[in-house]
């Protein structure tokens, strides 16, 4: 049911957290935007932090992820994709992407789509600081 | 099998017991038991239905019952649709109404389905927050024209006992036929049907040691419960359920049910240690919950919620250990128990459901490293979790506006 990448992304994340962006930031820091979807009844809820420049270059992430296996190692492709790119760059990461670079089942789309949706509520959360 | 992996779901199947294997092997080859028990005319019918009728015997001694009154089948699948459909169709005339309860498994379920599509209506009872189906709830519901209760023994999922001996009395008195799923039961809970008032009773091979493949429907003789079979060409097991009887299955069968009988007592009394054992350990993990009651479950199946965890995350950091959240029927989906909800858990105690499961051949060992392993994914698990986040911070999750998509 799951592949070799996210067995591998998952099992990373959970020994070495620390070194895998596991983690949280100040949600009421200026240069910060936070992005949490997903619910409980559903079986995942995201939270993804990012940390951006003057240049609108996002500098460091942060996330916790409640939920299964596939929706870990898609948090984990996520923040291996955003760190170092602009805020307009980021904007467009797309789910099928991340699904396919871990290879994702139909099953489990839902988990790559989960992880979009908090990049775009990150970024909107950072943007409404701004102005 | 990979040596480092530890079997935890014993409920699901087991592994068949050497000594039943060694006995299936004995009716497979040219020189051995392989006859059809059919044939009349030669020694090798004789012979094999002579081994099918002490497989009989044995499934029978286990539960007091007359071997007359053990049907073979395929598995307790079949019987569940045997025992539902044939008791259904063949009383039609005397009523329309069946009952039965939301936590019983889908071999139940969904052949209850099917009779609503013919026009029978059915009543799925809650059972209480322990898994339990109370007699008082059978009786607020049964109507004049009920004419079925099918209820199981053992809950798959918790492991809950029903008392299938009070609500026997109260069906025999007002007439209503007793169906009951004890593929769970056998060799962990003594079942004597020569005392006890169930009509019709399904049986597993395989959760007891025996093969897969290979069941058993108990059908009473007095009072004689009449059934419209589901399989017919040839008229064998006395019309209820046709095809050559698999000699090997059944030898197994049997050889497993008389092997139960002799070591019930010794089995039960090591895994209630195992069991004990293994909640000593886990119990002290903050934010974990039983599923079902110790006062009302049997010790061989131990399920627990762990708040705040996904289910399906942690079966795959618990990587060593074969273990299953809810049914292995239903853990395909990426719904939460069936079971679980009926109980009245919220949707996040039902998504991180995991059910533990011991049997014959589970060690102390085992049980301690599982505990360890347990408890260190769970933190670890936890530490990911953003909902462990908000609990720690004292956020009330009920009042949180969660972005659904």
């Amino acid at each position: 049911m799951y592949s070799r990448k996210v067995i591998q992304k998952f099992e990373e994340t959970l020994n070495n957290p620390q070194a895998h962006n596991v983690g949280r930031m100040d949600t009421n820091a200026k240069n910060v935007g936070t992005g949490m979807v997903g619910a409980p009844a559903c079986g995942d809820v995201m939270r993804l932090q990012i940390e951006v420049n003057d240049k609108d270059v996002i500098t460091d992430c942060k996330f916790k992820t409640y939920g299964c296996g596939s929706a870990i190692a898609s948090s984990q492709q996520m923040i291996e994709m955003l760190i170092g790119k602009t805020l307009e760059e980021a904007k467009n990461i797309k789910d099928r992407e991340i699904a396919e670079l871990l290879e994702l089942p139909s099953i489990k789309i839902h988990c790559s789509v989960l992880a979009e949706d908090s990049i775009k509520k990150a970024i909107a959360d950072y943007e409404s600081k701004k102005t | 099998m990979k040596s480092n992996l530890v079997y935890f779901d014993y409920a699901s199947t087991t592994p068949v017991d050497p000594r039943v294997a060694e006995k299936m092997h004995e009716c497979l080859l040219l020189d051995g038991n392989f006859g059809n028990p059919a044939s009349r005319s030669h020694e090798f019918g004789w012979k094999a239905d002579e081994a099918v009728e002490k497989a009989r015997l044995h499934v029978a001694n286990l539960v007091k019952a007359d071997s007359r009154e053990i049907v073979w089948t395929s598995g307790a699948t079949e019987s569940d649709n045997l025992a539902i459909k044939g008791a259904a169709r063949f009383y039609k005339d005397r009523g329309n109404h069946i009952i039965t309860s939301k936590i019983e498994h889908k071999a139940v379920l969904d052949p209850c389905r099917q009779l609503e599509r013919e026009g029978f209506e059915i009543t799925y009872l809650d059972p209480d927050e322990n898994g339990v189906i109370s007699l008082e709830n059978i009786k607020k519901h049964v109507k004049d024209s009920t004419i079925l209760l099918s209820i199981m023994h053992i809950n798959n999922e918790l492991g809950a006992v029903n008392d299938i001996e009070a609500i026997g009395k109260f069906t025999r008195e007002n007439d209503i036929i007793f169906h009951v799923d004890a593929a769970q039961s056998t060799g962990k809970l003594p079942i004597d049907l020569s005392k006890l008032d169930v009509d019709l009773m399904s049986f597993s091979g395989h959760k007891t040691y025996g093969p897969k493949g290979i069941g058993a429907l108990y059908v009473r003789r007095k009072p004689r419960i009449r059934l419209e079979a589901l399989i017919h060409g040839g008229g064998h097991e006395r019309g209820f359920r046709s095809g050559t009887l698999p000699t090997h299955q059944i030898v197994g069968m049997g050889e497993a049910f008389r092997i139960a009988d002799e070591e019930m007592e010794k089995d039960n009394k090591k895994i209630a240690k195992l069991a004990d054992l293994f909640w000593k350990e886990v119990s002290g993990i903050e934010e974990i919950y039983l599923n079902g009651s110790f006062k009302n479950k049997i010790p061989n199946i131990t399920n627990i919620s762990f708040a705040y965890i996904e289910g399906e995350s942690l079966i795959m950091a618990l990587k060593d250990v074969a273990v299953s959240s809810g049914s292995a029927c239903t853990s395909a989906s990426l719904e939460p128990s069936y079971v679980l909800r009926a109980l009245g858990r919220a949707d996040e105690l039902a998504h991180s459901s995991i059910r533990f499961s011991f049997g014959r051949f589970t060690t102390e060992k085992e049980v301690k490293m599982v505990a360890e392993t347990t408890k260190r994914v769970v933190h670890q698990l936890r530490e990911l979790s953003p909902l462990w986040d908000m609990f720690k911070d004292g956020v009330d999750l009920e009042k949180v506006e969660w972005v659904t998509h």
